[in-house]
């Protein structure tokens, strides 16, 4: 049983009760099952990558380059298609799109109070409170109509307003419906900058979240934001932290860790993919993720990421920029240990993944003369030698620290 | 000059002033400007008087260089405040030949007013005006290399081309240039169109409409308008349609007996269309297909997927059968010092000899007689031709300084001499050119079209026996898949094949051209008169079985197209060849004999089945054996004279033979010359 993974062992539990198995019925299943199971896994040194790559990017070339979409009844756009793949797998910081689906505990269900919630998140900006707004040049000051109903319908007034806005070097005073917004020093020039930075100060909400849409999903109400603040919703009472993410996974890496991080990549790359209508068994897509987040943090693939930091020199001079790895290298006087399949095959070499990763480990004493160590690829033919190119540093200046690396000769 | 002569009739004034002012001015001024300086004053008040009252169109006619143009009010100044300004004045700029002249307060004015004189016949004919509103310009141009076209004037509703006139045109009373000239028929350019509206039909004309199409054909192409029923087709179709007509093979001009192309096709038995359209008229003398017998049905699969079945009878009785020329030539030249290239068959031991069967071809005054047979690599031209470098002591050493330079028949490629041209460069150095001829037979692979885009490659040639046939025992040429058609919605081709039968039965060519042809139940009635289904289905008849098929079967003509894509000059294959000098992996290319690249997605494809070794052996294209030195890791040498290896930094070190590729050692050397030192270490496997 132990070789089975949960569910499906879960599965065939299930199975067994619900048909009433007999226990030598449910051993002749659990042989066949395990065989099944055995055979469907992959060999060791069959080449998972490549076919995980294979897999993945197929589907991807045929992803058009539609942009936007429609994510969710009410409409909130979201990135979506190539450009929010390479978003993913190019590691951006920010999403073009960011946004997160907010879940609501038990008690807090009814629809007034997802609405209460959902309208206390959402940012509201000066200008969304100001009707109009004049620019005094007598006075050197700007003048602002309030929408008082506005106010009122967020229980504010303009006093909270005023304290609300935090400007450099300005003060900020209460006329009936006004606001009266002056600079402390007289400055005509900056008077209209400053204008713009006035109806741009947050007033209420969550800082960059723009848009709120509550909407129902799988019998409970949801609340889908365009911007993301996950520390801040988090913290809000009502919310399920559980189950609330956004997709911006460095935002998850900050707040919930690498862990979390990998599963909104996995979840967003299976998204992506599924909402193009294209079918990605999900095993490639962890693959991917777990490789863009083995270190602790998320590495992007490519030239500054996964592919920029290989392990051999020749790999990393095949990819991109080659002169500057191999210059780089020179000067550490890096050593390729030809471990790869791609440096392998530069040399002509068999590579030691799939039929080439196996290796004969004793020699009977008497045939050869020479002893040796215990790795030797097979090879065919007319075998001599595998080398390692070691790139010690340029001959002239580095030449007292010359590091001599330990060279098997026999 | 022609333009002058227009002038002269209706006003003198205008002529004077034309006529003094472009040619003569300008040259006065390049050629007098610093003595005139001083006199300028003076001669600029004669000039004044016919200033009084200043014409744009007058200074329009003259060069820009006549008279300087005002300078501009604006010019300096930034363009925001120009545009502003521009709308408070509410003039125009005026632009002539893409230079401003001056400005205008009445654009529309203005320019109906040039027209107008245009169609007099005041202006120059080849001049076109457009007024911009939108940037408030008015842009007159008379400069070469604007694409013009010709349209019906129209005024109120009326085209200027009346019956009366069409009457006396097929009179032969008058023609095209009485109708350009006398108003009726303009050319435009492509800015001037911008002002016009054009209907496309005689039907269509309302009150606004200011011109009129000569035909609604106009709107196509050369090459689009041969296609038949193109209205009926979705436009993408045309596209392709027009794209190929481009590749058909035909007879491309006739007196290609005498041409010396490089290479060109010509179709053996080609025939005017069946079904054509009112360009065919024109282009008949270059036809570009022949007319065949179509069914459209399956057959047996070999016309799946836009493959074509043939019936080999009919290429065997000529159909599609064409002529490939292709030209080979050479000077003799002169060289430097006297020495110059021979025209002569070149005798064993020289520099790049070829063997002696290549020069079986070649007479004695080495060049190939006419109807000779040649292949691949015989020699057609025999050349020898001086060393490029020859050092003093070789010249007195008498060395053999001569090298092959013969020309040969391509690489796949073979024929039958066909004409020798022998004539002089411009350099009076010897030309010869050499033409060959080959048959192409029509075979499996070759490339055919009909006109509306409908492509595909010949997968099978049936003998007659086998072919399905009627109850008169009619025989189509060609069998054409059904599921190409849905998809594709060609409706034309399915027109064309009706009215190509009908043309047929009836002994007559039939009418499609786009817009205005033949209708559809005019060619059901004719059809059906003649005692045929009016929808164009047969009862046809298996082939093999005799049996009848158990649906009928739509059968016509159509004009076919033999597209100049034939297997003969695309197939290839190679197992060992030529190595490029430089990687030592094999060349690319059919020309040069070269190999199928395994890519690197090929590659990828291997490494995921694990097959590791296949994958090696692949790559193995380039393998060497190098010599490396244990002690310090670099390339050692081989020295064969005295059958030993050696270090040549570390002299006595042990040496080990490594297996390789060769682009690899080119690596390691390439990083040598960027100052690295790449230090190869060995294990024993």
């Amino acid at each position: 049983m132990n070789t089975l993974p949960l569910k499906v062992r879960k599965e065939l539990d299930d199975y067994f009760t619900q048909h009433r198995a007999s226990e030598e019925k449910k051993k002749e299943i659990l042989d066949i099952v395990k065989t099944l199971y055995a055979k469907s896994s992959y060999d060791p040194e069959e080449p998972v990558g490549v076919v995980a790559a294979q897999s993945l990017s197929e589907p991807a070339t045929q992803m058009t380059m539609r942009t936007y979409h429609f994510a969710g009844t009410a409409g909130i756009q979201v990135t979506l298609g190539l450009p929010r793949m390479l978003e993913i797998f190019d590691a951006r910081r920010e999403p073009r799109t960011p946004t997160m689906s907010v879940y609501m505990e038990k008690d807090h269900q009814s629809i007034e109070s997802v609405r209460k919630i959902a309208s206390s998140v959402r940012e509201v900006k000066a200008k969304d409170v100001i009707i109009s707004t004049t620019t005094d040049l007598t006075e050197v000051q700007i003048r602002c109509k309030l929408d008082m109903k506005k106010l009122a319908g967020l229980d504010m007034d303009p006093q909270k307003v005023s304290k609300c806005i935090r400007l450099r070097n300005t003060e900020t005073l209460v006329e009936g419906d006004y606001l009266i917004v002056r600079p402390k020093k007289v400055d005509l020039k900056n008077l209209h900058k400053l204008k713009y930075s006035l109806l741009e100060s947050h007033i209420k909400g969550i800082r960059g979240i723009s848009q709120v849409v509550v909407t129902k999903e799988g019998g409970e109400w949801i609340i889908t934001t365009l911007g993301s603040n996950l520390k801040k919703v988090y913290e809000i009472e009502g919310v399920d932290y559980t189950r609330t993410v956004g997709n911006n996974m460095f935002e998850v890496l900050d707040v919930l860790g690498v862990e979390a991080a990998r599963n909104v990549i996995i979840k967003q790359a299976k998204y992506t993919m599924e909402e193009q209508g294209l079918g990605v068994d999900v095993r490639y897509i962890m693959l991917l993720a777990d490789l863009m987040t083995v270190r602790g943090n998320i590495r992007a693939i490519g030239r500054y990421g996964i592919s920029g930091q290989k392990a051999s020199v020749l790999v990393r001079a095949s990819f991109e920029e080659t002169k500057k790895h191999l210059t780089n290298a020179a000067i550490r006087g890096e050593k390729d240990d030809m471990k790869g399949t791609i440096e392998n095959i530069m040399m002509n070499q068999v590579a030691p993944i799939g039929t080439g990763a196996f290796t004969l480990i004793g020699r009977i004493p008497g045939l050869a003369g020479k002893r040796e160590k215990k790795e030797k690829p097979r090879r065919a033919a007319k075998p001599k030698k595998t080398k390692k190119p070691k790139k010690p540093a340029k001959p002239k200046k580095t030449k007292p620290k010359k590091a001599k690396k330990p060279r098997k000769k026999k | 000059m022609k333009r002058k002569k227009a002038l002269r009739k209706p006003a003198k004034k205008v002529k004077k002033k034309l006529t003094k002012s472009p040619m003569k001015r300008p040259k006065r001024r390049l050629t007098k400007k610093p003595v005139r300086k001083p006199t300028k004053k003076p001669a600029k008040k004669p000039m004044r008087k016919p200033t009084r009252k200043p014409k744009l169109e007058r200074r329009i006619r003259r060069e820009p260089e006549a008279r300087k143009p005002k300078p501009i009010r604006y010019e300096a100044r930034r363009p925001e405040i120009r545009v502003v300004e521009k709308r408070v004045s509410g003039k125009n700029d005026v632009y002539f030949n893409g230079r401003v002249v001056g400005e205008i307060k009445n654009p529309v004015e203005f320019v109906e007013n040039l027209r107008k004189k245009r169609r007099m016949g005041l202006i120059s004919q080849q001049m076109n005006v457009a007024y911009h509103p939108e940037f408030g310009e008015v842009r007159v141009n008379t400069s070469h290399g604007r694409t013009r076209r010709p349209l019906i004037i129209v005024e109120n509703g009326k085209p200027k081309l009346t019956d009366k006139i069409l009457k006396k045109l097929n009179k032969d009373e008058i023609n095209w240039s009485y109708l350009t000239q006398h108003g009726i028929i303009e050319y435009l350019d492509a800015e001037e169109e911008e002002n016009t509206y054009i209907a496309l039909k005689p039907e269509d004309l309302g009150k606004e409409h200011t011109h009129l199409e000569i035909d609604p054909i106009t709107i196509l192409g050369t090459s689009a308008a041969l296609i038949p029923y193109p209205e009926y087709n979705r436009g993408d179709r045309i596209n392709y349609g027009a794209k190929m007509v481009g590749q058909a093979i035909g007879l491309m001009a006739s007196n290609f007996p005498v041409r010396a192309d490089t290479k060109f096709n010509i179709l053996s038995y080609p025939q005017a269309p069946l079904v054509r359209t009112n360009i065919s008229d024109i282009l008949d003398e270059y036809p570009e297909g022949q007319n065949v017998v179509v069914a459209i049905m399956c057959h047996d699969g070999y016309n799946l997927n836009d493959a074509t079945v043939i019936n080999k009878s009919s290429v065997e009785r000529g159909l599609f059968r064409s002529i490939y020329f292709r030209t080979y030539e050479t000077i003799k030249k002169k060289y430097w010092g006297g020495q110059e290239d021979e025209i002569r068959v070149p005798e064993p031991g020289i520099k790049g000899y070829l063997g002696e069967e290549a020069y079986m071809d070649i007479g004695a005054d080495g060049i190939t007689n006419p109807e000779t047979r040649v292949v691949s690599d015989s020699v057609l031209i025999g050349k020898v031709s001086p060393l490029r470098f020859l050092s003093a002591e070789d010249f007195a050493a008498d060395i053999e300084n001569r090298r092959e330079t013969s020309v040969t028949v391509r690489y796949g490629e073979e024929g039958i001499v066909d004409d020798i041209l022998i004539s002089e460069t411009v350099d009076s150095d010897q030309l010869i050119k050499v033409r060959i001829r080959d048959q192409r037979i029509l075979e499996i692979g070759d490339k055919l079209a009909s006109r509306h885009g409908q492509k595909g490659v010949i997968s099978l040639l049936v003998p007659h026996e086998d072919m399905p046939f009627t109850a008169e025992g009619n025989v189509p040429d060609l069998i054409f898949n059904p599921h190409a058609i849905p998809s594709r919605m060609t409706i034309g081709q399915l027109l064309e094949l009706l009215a190509g039968k009908m043309g047929a039965l009836a002994g007559k060519s039939m009418d499609a051209s786009a817009f205005n042809h033949v209708r559809e139940d005019e060619i059901r009635k004719a059809m059906k008169s003649m005692g045929f289904r009016d929808d164009g289905k047969q009862v046809l008849y298996d082939g093999n079985k005799g049996t009848k098929y158990e649906v009928m079967i739509f059968t016509g003509l159509a004009y076919y197209m033999k597209l100049d894509h034939m297997v003969s000059d695309k197939i290839h294959a190679r197992s060992r060849g030529p190595v490029t000098l430089l990687t030592k992996q094999p060349t690319e290319g059919r020309a040069k004999r070269g190999g199928l690249r395994l890519g690197e997605m090929e590659q990828q494809c291997l490494i995921g089945h694990g097959a590791v070794l296949t994958l090696k052996e692949r790559f193995d294209s380039d393998k060497t054996m190098i010599p490396i030195c244990t002690k310090c890791g670099l390339v050692a040498i081989r020295d064969i004279a005295k059958n030993k290896s050696y270090c040549a930094v570390c002299k006595d070190s042990e040496i080990v033979w490594v297996e390789t590729s060769y682009a690899f050692k080119l690596t390691l050397d390439e990083l040598k010359s960027m100052g690295i030192y790449p230090k190869l270490g060995t294990k024993e496997v």
